[in-house]
């Protein structure tokens, strides 16, 4: 901020002669035009692109410049300091190796290179030049130098900073930019140029393991299926053993195909087409790992998230989680705190809003393959978008998984009734009511899903109401027809508790038989038979629906306890006797029985 | 090395983007930057065919050797060619001469620009453009978002994190991505030259007849071209950094008729690529405000 990080960019660019002749004379007209520098150069107006910065004299986005010495090339994200640029300074930092933190030195450390360096930090910056800028200003004293370093040093190290490199200099001037500063005798360590040179920031890491997440399937016929991507850390060969994650499937490289041949090896930083060794399901996504040492799979995080969005980031909101090439659904279930860069303050929080960065937990519809940021910036590093406007609303950095789908990327499973299951957390199965007529079957049943509701479980309520309109609107009283829509009762249970749900069947069913074929349908305990043990007498007392009374008039043939017979189970796995009791004591008592 | 490192980001970039396309494009100007990029596509698609046609927007002015080098690549690289003229301004007879750089170029490319893509439906929309080619653009984003009548609002822009590219988009909008951001003009000559890939002669030094005029050199390239009565173009050795509609490219005088000579003279140019172009000198900010109104 005013701090002369414009000038900076403006003069190494054109020190390292990256500033051609005419970009030179529309500088001058500029200077003369916008300039803040009187009659000098602005060096500063190389760097501030768009006509809105010009006129406001503040960057307000990142702005990418190139140079290139004999030794390197350089790319210079040139970031804006204001607080309300917090996102586009986060963004020019997650690509960056290094960042160069200036300060004036007649003001020293303010909350702002607090903010920058913890901003730095976070995004995994491992090397920050600490550039004690407007020496000029301060008749390039050492002692003022001195104390700008001394102050900073332990606070760039508690951030998590690995290497801090001091300067002093002056951007307007061009102090220690590219030569020895003659003002300044005794600084003897390298220029601005010289360090920039010889720093070593060389990432991605190409030892350790194996990982390129699958961006796109290439398959331009049936006889070529390819896997195209970019490895993002350690190496790979043709015959290497490799693992899909998350399915778990574990295969061979047969090829590393490219344009001008099949290649012997690819590393780190390579965008490349593999193909394998056998068909396995693999999509755009995916990971392809170092089969014995994949990374991790999850559905629930920690992690530091930076909100960008315009509209409050609310717990809860569903929200696009896009991570590598993987898209998925996701919500914050909670923030833990939220954090004040300035002072590193933890505040609680219900809401994180523009710029705010908080500590939270995050939940994704499917599990992802993922590791910590701090290990990988490519498979820790996320953003979230806006379902509705699409909008980029936030980034995010994975830093560990609060449950781990731990056996997932281990062994391929299919998608097994145990499966469905255990992402419910739930034993599925089958309570079965039976019962007169206005027993409370019903009545009961329904007491009980809301308890397993609000339990938390996966619960469907069948009864006579919503299959006899539908499923088995074909049917009707008769002995067959009641057989038969027991059965295809049965069989929709059956399915639904396959499905992984707890299903409440609510059915007069009179006859032994059909409630025998019902439970050989279920598992072993997977089937709880209910007698709603209410008496004929006590049924047609009640009569709610009039139905008893309509039958003693010999309007409703075959009906059950008039004239058709009622035979009660001879075991069941719950009786309820329910005078006496409340339809919710009786539904607790099933409830208890569940497995 | 530093190759390896912009060609595979490239191929990232342009992998993502075909993966989130509906209906991708490329938009092929027959320039060095073009023939980079359909390079790069290439490599990124191998062994499939290109996944997506290439559109040139012709304003019916370009050198005539820019149109044979351009069916000479189409049929090497086996690429669908999409050709658009706005047929409205030909009629019109709109060009470069009468009617002034910046309403021509308004018409016969921003304006043709969009009614192709809205003619195709195109929603993602591969170009050539460089950071460092000037300075609104390097502020644009590798992915860059358009909304409905493919208008640029540098301030709302989407932030771009890491190498994700949120390439999500409604019906109507759009998304130009230029997987060349990175390179400068520098890194597009040594990767042509370590590639060798084919490029327009004209970029290479040989005797063509010019005139000066306001201290631009243009090539007298057909009978379309309005001398002034006495002018005489004259036979000089020239070449061009940049290419595009050929009164509006500045030639400059130069002996270097290999790759290698060309990548030794452009390091050691004192004057920019873009010194060339006339349509980014005519009116201040003139490129930001070709870019808001949907120029790429």
């Amino acid at each position: 901020m005013d701090d002369g990080k414009s000038t900076l960019i403006g003069r190494l660019l054109y020190e390292a002669r990256a500033v051609f002749d005419d970009q030179f004379r529309a500088l001058e007209s500029d200077s003369r035009k916008f300039g803040t520098q009187g009659n000098r150069l602005d060096f500063a107006l190389l760097v501030d692109g768009l006509q809105a910065e010009r006129e406001q004299g503040i960057t307000i986005d990142v702005a990418y410049r190139y140079f290139a010495t004999a030794a390197r090339r350089f790319i210079v994200a040139d970031a804006p300091g204001h607080e309300q640029y917090t996102r586009n300074m986060a963004t020019g930092a997650s690509t960056a190796g290094l960042a160069i933190i200036l300060v004036d030195a007649r003001k020293g450390l303010l909350p702002q290179t607090h903010r920058h360096t913890r901003i730095v930090a976070m995004m995994g910056i491992e090397h920050v030049l600490l550039a004690v800028n407007k020496m000029d200003l301060v008749g390039y004293r050492q002692e003022v130098y001195d104390a700008v370093v001394d102050a900073y040093a332990p606070f760039a190290v508690a951030c998590g900073i690995g290497s801090v490199r001091p300067m002093p200099i002056s951007a307007l001037e061009g102090d220690n930019l590219t030569a020895p500063s003659p003002s300044m005798p005794w600084y003897d360590g390298p220029t601005v140029m010289r360090y920039l040179e010889t720093v070593d920031v060389s990432r991605p890491p190409s030892v350790g393991p194996f990982r390129m997440p699958v961006q796109w399937v290439n398959r331009p016929g049936a006889e070529f299926r390819g896997f195209a991507g970019r490895v993002s850390a350690g190496a790979v060969h043709p015959g290497d053993r490799v693992r899909v994650v998350p399915s778990g499937v574990e295969t061979r490289v047969r090829a590393i195909v490219a344009w001008d041949g099949d290649r012997p090896r690819a590393e780190a930083g390579e965008s490349i087409t593999v193909t394998l060794g056998d068909e396995v399901d693999v999509s755009r996504g995916d990971v392809l790992a170092a089969a014995d040492a994949p990374p991790e799979v999850a559905d629930q995080f920690e992690a530091r998230l930076l909100w960008m969005g315009s509209h409050p980031m609310i717990p809860g909101r569903p929200y696009l989680l896009k991570s590598h090439a993987k898209e998925v659904r996701a919500s914050v279930t909670s923030i833990k705190h939220r954090v004040d860069v300035g002072t590193d303050a933890r505040l609680a929080s219900r809401t994180l809003t523009l710029n705010e960065i908080g500590v939270v937990t995050l939940s994704t519809a499917q599990p992802i393959p993922f590791e910590p940021y701090a290990v990988s910036r490519t498979l820790g590093g996320f953003i979230l978008i806006d379902p509705f406007t699409f909008e980029t609303v936030g980034a995010g950095l994975i830093d560990f998984a609060l449950r781990r789908a731990s056996n997932v990327h281990w062994q391929a499973v299919e998608v097994s009734r145990a499966g469905r299951a255990g992402m419910k957390h739930q034993h599925p199965c089958c309570v079965w009511f039976t019962g007169l007529s206005g027993a409370g079957k019903s009545t009961i049943a329904s007491r009980l899903e809301q308890q397993l509701y609000a339990a938390g479980r996966h619960t469907y309520l069948l009864d006579g109401d919503n299959v006899r309109h539908g499923l088995n609107r074909d049917l009707g009283f008769t002995e067959a027809d009641r057989a038969e829509n027991i059965r295809r009762v049965a069989e929709v249970a059956r399915l639904m508790v396959d499905a992984g749900l707890i299903v409440l069947v609510a059915f007069i069913s009179p006859f032994r038989a059909e409630r025998r074929l019902a439970r050989g349908l279920f598992a072993e305990g997977e089937f709880i038979e209910v007698h709603v043990d209410t008496s004929l007498e006590e049924c047609e007392r009640r009569d709610t629906k009039g139905l008893y009374a309509k039958a003693r008039r010999g309007e409703l043939p075959n009906f059950t306890g008039i004239d058709s017979p009622y035979e009660a189970p001879d075991a069941p796995e719950v009786r309820l006797v329910t005078s006496g009791l409340s339809p919710d004591a009786c539904a607790t008592h099933v409830f208890d029985r569940l497995p | 090395m530093a190759f390896d490192v912009l060609e595979s980001e490239s191929i990232e970039i342009l992998r993502e983007g075909v993966a989130a396309a509906e209906r991708p494009v490329l938009m092929y100007s027959i320039g060095k930057d073009s023939s980079v990029l359909l390079h790069l596509a290439r490599k990124a698609f191998h062994p499939a065919p290109l996944p997506f046609p290439l559109l040139h927007v012709d304003t019916t002015w370009k050198f005539r050797e820019m149109y044979a080098h351009r069916e000479r690549m189409v049929r090497e690289s086996g690429a669908r060619l999409i050709v658009h003229r706005n047929e409205a301004g030909l009629a019109a007879g709109v060009n470069p001469f009468t009617h002034g750089s910046s309403y021509y170029t308004d018409v016969m490319k921003t304006e043709a620009l969009r009614q192709a893509l809205d003619a195709h439906g195109f929603d993602v929309i591969f170009g050539g453009a460089r950071r460092d080619e000037e300075a609104s653009r390097a502020k644009e984003r590798v992915c860059s978002f358009r909304s409905e009548g493919h208008r640029w609002d540098p301030k709302a822009q989407r932030p771009e994190l890491w190498a994700i590219y949120n390439l999500r988009i409604r019906r109507g909008e759009s998304i130009r991505v230029f997987p060349l951001s990175n390179w400068t003009e520098l890194d597009i000559w040594r990767y042509i030259e370590r590639e060798s890939i084919p490029i327009v002669p004209l970029y290479f030094a040989a005797e063509r007849p010019v005139v000066e005029r306001a201290g631009t050199l243009l090539m007298v390239d057909d009978e379309r071209f309005p001398l002034a009565p006495g002018e005489e173009p004259q036979r000089r050795v020239v070449r061009f950094r940049t290419l595009g509609c050929y009164p509006l490219s500045g030639a400059i005088e130069s002996r270097a008729t290999t790759l290698a000579e060309i990548v030794a003279e452009t390091s050691a140019a004192s004057a920019s690529e873009r010194q060339g172009r006339l349509i980014d000198l005519d009116q201040p900010a003139s490129m930001e405000k070709k870019k808001r109104e949907g120029y790429f």
